[in-house]
């Protein structure tokens, strides 16, 4: 653990966290939608002003397309349902998709790019040419082939950005492993007699952790801009309220002729904050890494 | 040079081989009886008979993936179960519009980045800079379809200056594609979602631009020229700009490969009748022949880009051929 810390410091130096975030305006603000959608998500049954699913009458009739009203923040859909609450409860779906994609390729991606950085030769080999394969996949038609062949769902959405997006974040992290096995400490490890498994993960692991952690905000986004667009193909999990859903009801039920701009124009910005978010932290933190870009 | 040329395209024919041989697997490892899901039952017996014997569905699978692998070097990529029509004359017809629509956008969004991204180097630090950098990136978070449908919604339904979709006006056929890239209607039609696709693709160049300039401008011969007394405009755009285009030329090669098979949702929004619709009406009606094709399809395209980027790089900068013989 106190290795890791020391690792932590000798990238960004001993400064405290709301100091770098005020030097960073960048990841500042990243950070802060981040903190907002989480806030949303946890409090969403708090939040929303009615069940998402719960449809709305006026009198005797259902409250169809409703514009926006004090009643309805954001108005209804076609069915009478209220957007407000449904944009406030898709903030789960989105941590949900988000997180776990971004878990799982950047543990992959990871482990990968550790192996082929610090052991070289025919795994290194091996893995960039199973990367290279992997970056043959187009990445949308292969999860709708999958989903069709399989079933809609985000198991299959998390499934292909796992599957497909690992080699961005391999790439990194073997390239900052090339420069990091060269180094004294490695070689005094290597000297003192630690395996090869000890000084990769022991050693070598925690060092590039920080630039893993980099890649999985933007990974975040990617996973949730592959749910969105499965979702609008009709390949999400039809019973889950997201953001991508949403957009696929307004699509069709035609929001867009009837200009419902406060149905279909809430969902996407949330999308987009939140994947801005992704890159405006990876943003920020990248001067923090790598102090020498920022000096350019 | 030739060697490293050589050595990218047998590299290419493996990752093709790959991506193919993966491709078979996905379709034959789907639940159910593979023969039901390439045999519409709406086929007459003959026809069903035939097919089975020229696909080989009756036999082992490692028979049926010679049998594939022979059908897709003749080019043979069976019969659509809903159009009745070979897979092959579909794809053709849709290709040209994906091809278009997707060089069209490609080729403003990288003429529009270049220059942005080459200006935003040049004032680095203002408040035009400041601004610009956050809306490129907001533009790269943003959903593409949704892009699309606030575009469709603002000017298409609400302005009524463009169609709501398709390729022609309801009722207007042109059958041949040289014909129909002359008639105004076709460019009417493609203008929103080649407005889409360039909002959404402007800001990888914009920014790749901005980035290695400013990165090139640190350069020994930057300093060299400002030595020699040359205007900051003349060092910038006669001396930094053709050395920073390097990454810019290899990502659009890189964009024309994955465009072909990421304009799916812009192809649904509009109803463009591009490859990437083909293959998501495909998959919807669970079409397999016509699914597996135009996925096919796609994947080699993307292969091919990768591989001619990799090429293209290799030409501009020497650097790199060497170094991959090292």
């Amino acid at each position: 653990m106190r290795r890791s810390t020391r690792g932590w410091q000798s990238v960004r130096g001993v400064k405290p966290i709301w100091r770098l975030l005020r030097a960073e305006p960048f990841a500042a603000v990243g950070a802060l939608i981040y903190a907002v959608i989480i806030v949303v998500a946890v409090l969403a049954d708090r939040l929303a002003p009615y069940q998402p699913h719960a449809i709305l009458k006026i009198g005797k009739r259902v409250a169809r397309y409703a514009p926006i009203s004090a009643a309805n923040l954001l108005g209804t859909t076609s069915s009478g349902r209220d957007v407000l609450s449904q944009l406030i409860y898709g903030t789960r779906a989105a941590l949900a998709v988000g997180v776990t994609a971004a878990v799982v390729v950047v543990a992959i991606g990871t482990l990968l790019g550790l192996l082929s950085g610090y052991l070289g030769g025919w795994t290194d080999r091996g893995v960039t040419w199973f990367a290279d394969v992997v970056l043959g996949l187009p990445f949308l038609p292969t999860m709708l082939v999958l989903a069709a062949l399989t079933h809609p769902g985000t198991d299959i959405v998390i499934f292909t950005v796992a599957a497909l997006l690992w080699p961005n974040t391999a790439r990194v992290i073997r390239a900052q492993v090339l420069s990091l096995r060269e180094r004294a400490w490695v070689e005094a490890a290597r000297v003192t007699g630690c395996s090869t498994a000890r000084i990769m993960f022991v050693h070598v692991l925690p060092q590039v952790l920080p630039l893993a952690a980099l890649y999985g905000s933007v990974a975040i986004g990617w996973a949730i801009l592959a749910e969105a667009s499965a979702s609008f193909l009709g390949f999400g999990d039809p019973d889950t309220i997201s953001w991508g859903v949403m957009l696929q009801e307004a699509y069709a039920n035609q929001a867009l002729s009837r200009g419902a701009w406060n149905w279909f124009a809430p969902p996407g910005a949330a999308i987009m904050a939140m994947v801005l978010a992704g890159f405006l932290v990876s943003r920020g933190s990248e001067k923090l890494l790598f102090p020498k870009l920022a000096d350019q | 040079m030739a060697r490293h040329a050589l050595g990218r395209l047998l590299h290419l024919v493996l990752v093709l081989w790959v991506v193919a041989s993966l491709t078979f697997v996905m379709f034959r490892l789907m639940p159910g009886d593979p023969t039901l899901n390439f045999l519409s039952p709406t086929f007459s017996e003959e026809t069903r008979a035939a097919l089975l014997k020229s696909f080989g569905l009756d036999k082992s699978l490692w028979q049926q993936y010679i049998i594939y692998m022979g059908n897709l070097l003749r080019g043979e990529l069976g019969m659509s179960f809903l159009q009745g029509r070979s897979v092959v004359a579909i794809l053709l017809d849709a290709l040209p519009n994906t091809l278009l629509l997707t060089v069209v956008s490609l080729t403003i969004a990288y003429a529009f980045g270049v220059v942005a991204g080459a200006f935003l180097a040049f004032r680095r630090g203002s408040v035009v800079e400041a601004a610009a950098i956050p809306a490129a990136l907001a533009t790269r978070a943003a959903p593409e379809f949704w892009l699309g449908m606030l575009v469709l919604a603002g000017l298409a339904f609400q302005a009524g200056w463009f169609p709501t979709g398709g390729a022609l006006s309801p009722g207007r056929e042109i059958d041949n594609f040289a014909d129909r890239v002359i008639s105004g209607d076709f460019w009417w039609h493609l203008a929103l979602p080649a407005l889409t696709l360039t909002l959404y693709l402007q800001g990888l160049p914009l920014l790749l631009m901005r980035a290695t300039m400013l990165e090139v401008l640190n350069d020994e011969f930057i300093v060299m020229a400002r030595m020699k007394g040359l205007s900051r405009w003349a060092i910038v755009m006669r001396h930094a700009a053709r050395n920073a285009l390097l990454p810019v030329v290899t990502a659009f090669a890189l964009g024309l490969g994955a465009s072909v098979g990421g304009n799916v949702v812009v192809e649904t929004v509009f109803a463009w009748p591009g490859i990437g619709r083909v293959l998501v009406q495909a998959v919807q009606s669970a079409d397999y022949p016509l699914a597996q094709g135009a996925f096919l399809l796609i994947a080699f395209v993307l292969v091919t880009m990768n591989t001619v980027a990799d090429l293209v790089y290799a030409a501009l900068d020497p650097r790199v051929a060497v170094g991959a013989r090292r």
